[in-house]
């Protein structure tokens, strides 16, 4: 018993990764309607921003964070407007190949920057884990910080884009982008924003990724970003509650299918659950059905 | 705009002409690794190692050495295109290629246009076996497991002990095989095997808590370095504590930038090069390549390093001149004084004394150091 309350635990602290990158990625599809597969390797710059901050430059972790979250906002904004926005009028599968090609070229970027060897990232968190049942099951604190962070994340985005202008806008873009313009809306002012927001998420994701597991190399954003997007698509792509329960739950499958069935199919579990999705419910656990009318 | 692009690029042309023209006098040797993604570190250790031997050799006067690398991603089907490539831009010997599965590859190809190939660090029996014209610098897979094994027994550091291994990798799985089979003749009793898919594998807590839950005093990690640093830290993270024993590859775990080396007190591993040694020989390739590429070189630039001295040795030893090389088809030539060659030498190299057998496996032994403040420390 105490055994599967631990891996529900280490699910649990998986998952809240997933969730934290899984939120970013569902906003800027949710607004923007593209899949942006560079957020991941965005997470990995914030690793990389914050580690450097930390180490090289001697700044206390909190301020670090502050700064990976400025340097993501900006790199998100410039991706957008240099990769991105000259192909507004395009296919979407074309924005899909540019963000995959966007992916590489951070990955490799970030390989000419700071190298090819792997690095250790201190844990920003410094709370102790919580031990029960006399210390044989142990959550620790990046895991409570991640699921806290998660929360307030969710609950700013949700109320920003329902009860702000700027949120409102974001909507109305969602919807249509046509409409909103008409109306007044500055459509590329507002998905560079969402933009904006997406990767200051994307740095704060990937300081928790690499507290909670402190391996940061030029690839370390990409797996957990594709399986972020399977959390996204789970929790139904585009939804704010989806992308965290999605994440969740992908977490807790994962390391439950690892520890009773077989560990080397951790993978294979996370990505049958993208295709029962897809099969079952398109639109994911909490998506909504949209009617196209003809 | 157009024609000052175009005008770049007939420059470009004519650049790349005139590095071949420099090289005429020098034996090219073709070295093809993954230079980019989640292995680029194990290839650019290995050319940034090689390069070294080469500057060393030529400052020497005697023979000259020249260079081609390619970015093979460690994937089979590249590292032929990258070999093919290499032939083309002149390469009559290779130095590669770095991963174990794409050097398999290259070296079916190789076999057949009699290509010499001595790789640094491709340690699975499947390089060598049955091709007369492939080498090994590393250590073969089997032989770490089995000396692992009994240095556990020999030493009595544990009586139930843990695995946790990458089966998706050759090196990782080889070592695990005989490791097993070695346990299992020496009545050390394995409690718990647990594998994981691949070294970008971040969680490790199912399989900690397996080997914690069946009582392991020693955990067995024939694995990387990387995903070994991750072991260690969530080890921590759980209160666990038993001894862990790494192998070669576990090297470098101490220059990981940031890491807390106190998670890797009291660890054991095996292994042949160590960057801390002190001889002379090590102090000066650590600092050369500290100087010129930044950072500690792993084992797989060691390796690389002593294959270029060990292919010195054996083309003095057997006449092999740059004319020979560079003549047409000229690396069939070179690869038949070659073979015969190598299993007379003994190198003297920073990863240890090598010999050679006719197969192409190397004979070295490996040497246990535990971790102790953040330093190896020998012991017996």
């Amino acid at each position: 018993m105490i055994s599967f309350l631990s891996h529900l635990v280490n699910g649990l602290s998986l998952g809240s990764v997933y969730a934290i990158i899984a939120l970013g990625y569902s906003m800027v599809y949710g607004i923007a309607k593209m899949l942006n597969f560079a957020h991941g390797d965005v997470i990995m710059v914030g690793g990389y921003i914050s580690f450097c901050a930390a180490l090289y430059w001697g700044m206390p972790p909190v301020i670090s964070v502050l700064v990976a979250m400025v340097v993501c906002t900006v790199l998100g904004v410039v991706i957008e407007r240099l990769a991105y926005k000259p192909l507004r009028a395009a296919s979407s599968l074309a924005v899909l190949i540019t963000a995959i090609g966007m992916s590489y070229f951070l990955q490799n970027m970030a390989q000419l920057i700071w190298g090819a060897n792997p690095k250790s990232f201190p844990s920003v968190v410094s709370i102790p884990s919580i031990s029960l049942f006399n210390g044989q099951l142990l959550i620790s604190g990046e895991t409570i910080v991640t699921v806290l962070a998660n929360i307030i994340i969710m609950t700013a985005l949700t109320l920003f884009t329902g009860k702000t202008k700027m949120g409102r806008a974001m909507r109305a873009v969602a919807e249509d982008k046509g409409a909103a313009e008409l109306m007044g809306i500055n459509v590329n002012a507002t998905i560079s924003l969402t933009f904006a927001i997406g990767s200051a998420l994307a740095a704060i994701a990937g300081v928790l990724l690499c507290s909670a597991y402190p391996t940061l190399m030029p690839t370390t954003g990409s797996m957990p970003g594709i399986k972020a997007f399977t959390a996204a698509v789970f929790g139904g792509i585009g939804s704010i509650p989806g992308a965290f329960v999605g994440g969740i739950l992908l977490g807790v499958i994962e390391i439950l299918g690892k520890a009773y069935v077989s560990t080397e199919l951790g993978d294979a579990f996370v990505f049958a659950v993208l295709i029962v999705v897809l099969l079952v419910k398109p639109t994911g656990l909490l998506g909504k059905k949209v009617h196209e009318k003809v | 705009m157009k024609k000052f692009f175009a005008a770049m690029l007939a420059l470009a042309m004519l650049l790349s002409l005139c590095s071949f023209a420099a090289a005429e006098d020098a034996i090219i040797i073709g070295i093809s690794g993954p230079l980019t993604g989640p292995y680029a570190m194990y290839g650019l250790g290995v050319v940034n190692g090689a390069q070294i031997a080469i500057d060393e050799i030529n400052a020497l006067g005697g023979l000259q050495f020249a260079m081609v690398d390619e970015d093979d991603e460690g994937d089979p089907e590249k590292a032929v295109n990258a070999y093919n490539t290499m032939l083309d831009q002149g390469a009559a010997v290779m130095v590669g290629t770095v991963t174990s599965g794409a050097c398999a590859a290259v070296a079916a190809e190789a076999y057949n246009d009699r290509v010499f190939m001595l790789t640094p660090s491709a340690s699975s029996p499947t390089v060598t076996e049955g091709r007369d014209n492939v080498f090994q610098v590393c250590f073969t897979d089997p032989g770490q497991g089995a000396a692992s094994a009994q240095y556990i027994v020999d030493h009595n550091l544990a009586t139930k002990v843990a695995v946790i291994y990458n089966n998706g990798q050759d090196y990782s799985t080889g070592i695990f095989q005989t490791f097993e089979a070695k346990a299992k003749e020496l009545g050390l009793e394995i409690v718990s095997i647990k594998t994981f898919s691949s070294d970008d594998n971040a969680d490790f807590s199912v399989q900690l808590a397996d080997a914690k839950e069946n009582g392991a005093e020693l955990v067995f990690l024939p694995i990387y370095y990387t995903p070994a640093s991750m072991v260690l830290q969530q080890a921590k993270n759980m209160d666990y504590a038993p001894i862990f024993f790494g192998v070669d590859g576990m090297d470098g775990i101490l220059d990981i930038e940031g890491f807390d080396t106190t998670l890797a007190e009291g660890v054991y591993l095996l292994t042949a090069y160590s960057a801390d040694a002190q001889d002379e020989k090590t102090q000066n390739f650590v600092a050369k390549y500290q100087e010129i590429y930044g950072g500690v070189p792993n084992q797989f630039a060691a390796d690389a390093y002593d294959a270029v001295y060990a292919l010195y040795e054996a083309c003095n030893a057997a006449g092999v001149t740059a004319e020979m090389a560079n003549q047409d088809e000229g690396f069939a030539e070179v690869c038949e004084l070659l073979i015969p060659v190598m299993p007379t030498l003994t190198i003297e190299g920073i990863t240890g004394t090598m010999t050679w057998n006719a197969t192409g496996e190397v004979d070295k032994t490996p040497t246990a150091v535990v971790i102790n403040n953040g330093v190896y420390t020998g012991v017996q």
